[in-house]
C-alpha cells in the first residue's frame, strides 16, 4: 500500500527511535533467572557474597575477590553475576531473620543444576534448629538412605547456600565438629558457638564417649544438643555411649531429635 | 507462505533458537528487541522509568509464556508482533492499575538519540511532543507504523483491531501531526515551510 507520508515526516518519526537503558537487559535476564545480582553482607565469619535472581538465592560465597568470585560462579552456573550496592530490603530482612534462627521465614532458593539427593540432604539440614547439631548419619537415615553417609557429607560440602541452609549444624558421626565448605572448620566452630552450641564442649563429650543424654524421670534419650535434653537438670541427666545401651536401660528415643537415625550410622 | 513473509530473517532464526534452547537463546531475544520495545513503550506511554519497567515486564511475560509453549509453536512465532502485543497488553494493565490516563502523558526527551541520522535533538523533542498530543489509538498506530516500522498486518494483530481501522488511525494521526505542526509557533527548527505537507 502506498503511504500518505512525506519524506520529512517519515524521517522525523524514524528519528524517534531510542536505545534501551543500559541495565535493562541484565535486569530482565536476572528477573527470569538467566543472570544474577550479588551484594556483600557482614557475617560472624567475615564478608559474604550473597547472589540471587528472580527464582531465589543462588549462592552464598566466602570468596572475597569480585573477579575470582564471578569467574567461579560463571563456571558453576553458566550465568553472569553483577555486583550491586545492596540486597533487596525484603531479602536482607529474611536472611537476617534466618541467621538469627527463625526457620519459619521462607527464603526462595535457586538450586538448578543440583541433584534430588543433594536437595533432600539440604532440606533435612534446614530442620536442625539453631543451637543444635546432628551427625551425617542422622541425615542419611532421616532421608531414607542410611548407607549414604559419605554422600551426605559430599552433598553438604557442595551446599551452594551455606548459613541459609545450615550445613554447619551437621557434624561428624564420631561427634567431632568436622569440615566446613565456607572457609574451613574454624568458621564452623565460630558459627556454632555464636548459635549457642559450644564446639569444645561437644567434642569433649564425644571424646569421653558420650553420644546421648537421657532423663531418668522421662526415660527418654536425646542427642546432646536437643532442646529437650538441655532442659533436663544435672540431677536427672544420664549419659549413654550408644543407642543400644540406652535402649537396654529401658529408655526410648526422643521424638524431637530422633536419635535412632544417628545410631544407624 | 504469506504469513511468513513479514517475519524478519533475524526473527525467524531467533524463533528457531528459542524453540531449541529457550534459556540459551533468550538473551539474544532481549538484545534484538529491547530498543524497539523501549521506543514503543516510551513513545506511546509515559516517562523513561515507566517505559523501562514496562519493557522488563513484557520480556518476563514473554519468557514465562515461551517456557510453556511447544517448540513447534515457538518456531512459528512472529516475534516482532507477538512481543508488541505483550507490551501493549502489559501497558494497558499497568495504566488500569495506576489509573493514569494515557493522554496526560508528559513528554520526556530521549536521553541519547539512538538512530538519528536525519534530525537534531531539539527536533526530536518537537516531534516527540507532537506525537504525545495524539489520541492514544492514533499515537500507537503511528508509532508502530512509522517509528518502529511494523506492517499493517502485524499492527492489526498486535492491537486487536481490523487492518482498515489501523490504517485510518495512522492516516488521521499523520494529518493531526501536520495540523499540530502548523498550529505550533512555526515549523520545528530546521524545517522549511515548503517542506511541511499541506
Amino acid at each position: 500500500m502506498t503511504e500518505m507520508i512525506d519524506p520529512t515526516t517519515e524521517a522525523a518519526l524514524a528519528g524517534l527511535r531510542e536505545t534501551a537503558p543500559a541495565g535493562l537487559a541484565h535486569a530482565t535476564l536476572a528477573a527470569v533467572g538467566l543472570a544474577d545480582d550479588y551484594a556483600v553482607i557482614d557475617s560472624p565469619v567475615g564478608p559474604l557474597r550473597v547472589v540471587w535472581n528472580g527464582r531465589g538465592v543462588s549462592e552464598v560465597s566466602g570468596e572475597t575477590d569480585d573477579a575470582r568470585f564471578e569467574a567461579r560462579f560463571h563456571a558453576r552456573t553458566g550465568r553472569r553475576a553483577r555486583r550491586v550496592a545492596a540486597l533487596p530490603a525484603e531479602l536482607a530482612r529474611k536472611i537476617e531473620k534466618r541467621l538469627a534462627g527463625d526457620r519459619h521465614n521462607r527464603i526462595d532458593l535457586d538450586l538448578r543444576g543440583t541433584t534430588a539427593f543433594e536437595q533432600a540432604v539440604w532440606r533435612k539440614a534446614l530442620e536442625i534448629p539453631r543451637g543444635e547439631v546432628r551427625p551425617y548419619g542422622w541425615i542419611a537415615a532421616e532421608i531414607g538412605r542410611p548407607k549414604a553417609v559419605r554422600a551426605v557429607g559430599t552433598a553438604l560440602g557442595h551446599n551452594p547456600v551455606p548459613l541459609i541452609v545450615p550445613c554447619h549444624r551437621v557434624v561428624r558421626s564420631d561427634g567431632m565438629i568436622g569440615q566446613y565448605s565456607l572457609g574451613g572448620p574454624q568458621n564452623k566452630r565460630t558459627i556454632l558457638a555464636g548459635e549457642g552450641a559450644d564446639p569444645n564442649e561437644l567434642e569433649a563429650l564425644a571424646r569421653a564417649g558420650v553420644r546421648y543424654f537421657g532423663s531418668d524421670t522421662t526415660r527418654i534419650y536425646c542427642m546432646p544438643t536437643c532442646r529437650d535434653a538441655r532442659r533436663t537438670s544435672e540431677r536427672h541427666l544420664v549419659h549413654f555411649a550408644s543407642a543400644k545401651a540406652a535402649s537396654a536401660a529401658g529408655y526410648r528415643p526422643c521424638l524431637h531429635c530422633r536419635p535412632l537415625g544417628a545410631a544407624v550410622a | 507462505m504469506g504469513v511468513m513473509e513479514d517475519r524478519l530473517p533475524a526473527d525467524v532464526e531467533l524463533a528457531r533458537h528459542l524453540a531449541a534452547d529457550l534459556d540459551g537463546a533468550f538473551e539474544a531475544l532481549v538484545l534484538a528487541h529491547q530498543d524497539r520495545l523501549f521506543t514503543i513503550a516510551l513513545r506511546t506511554g509515559g516517562n523513561r522509568n515507566d517505559a523501562e519497567e514496562l519493557v522488563q515486564d513484557c520480556l518476563v511475560r514473554a519468557y514465562r509464556a515461551l517456557a510453556t509453549y511447544e517448540p513447534a509453536r515457538i518456531r512459528e512465532l512472529r516475534l516482532r508482533g507477538w512481543l508488541t502485543t505483550i507490551l501493549l497488553n502489559a501497558g494497558r494493565n499497568r495504566a488500569r492499575v495506576k489509573r493514569v490516563p494515557t493522554t496526560e502523558l508528559a513528554f520526556e526527551p530521549g536521553a541519547e538519540p539512538a538512530v538519528d541520522p536525519f534530525i537534531r535533538r531539539d527536533q526530536r523533542e518537537s516531534w516527540g511532543r507532537l506525537l504525545a498530543g495524539l489520541s492514544p489509538a492514533q499515537r500507537t498506530a503511528v508509532v508502530l507504523r512509522h517509528v518502529d516500522g511494523m506492517s499493517y498486518a502485524e499492527i492489526a494483530e498486535a492491537v486487536g483491531r481490523p487492518e482498515g481501522t489501523v490504517k485510518a488511525h495512522v492516516h488521521r494521526g499523520l494529518a493531526a501531526l501536520r495540523t499540530a505542526l502548523l498550529a505550533s509557533e512555526g515549523p520545528p527548527e530546521g524545517l522549511r515551510a515548503e517542506e511541511i505537507p499541506a
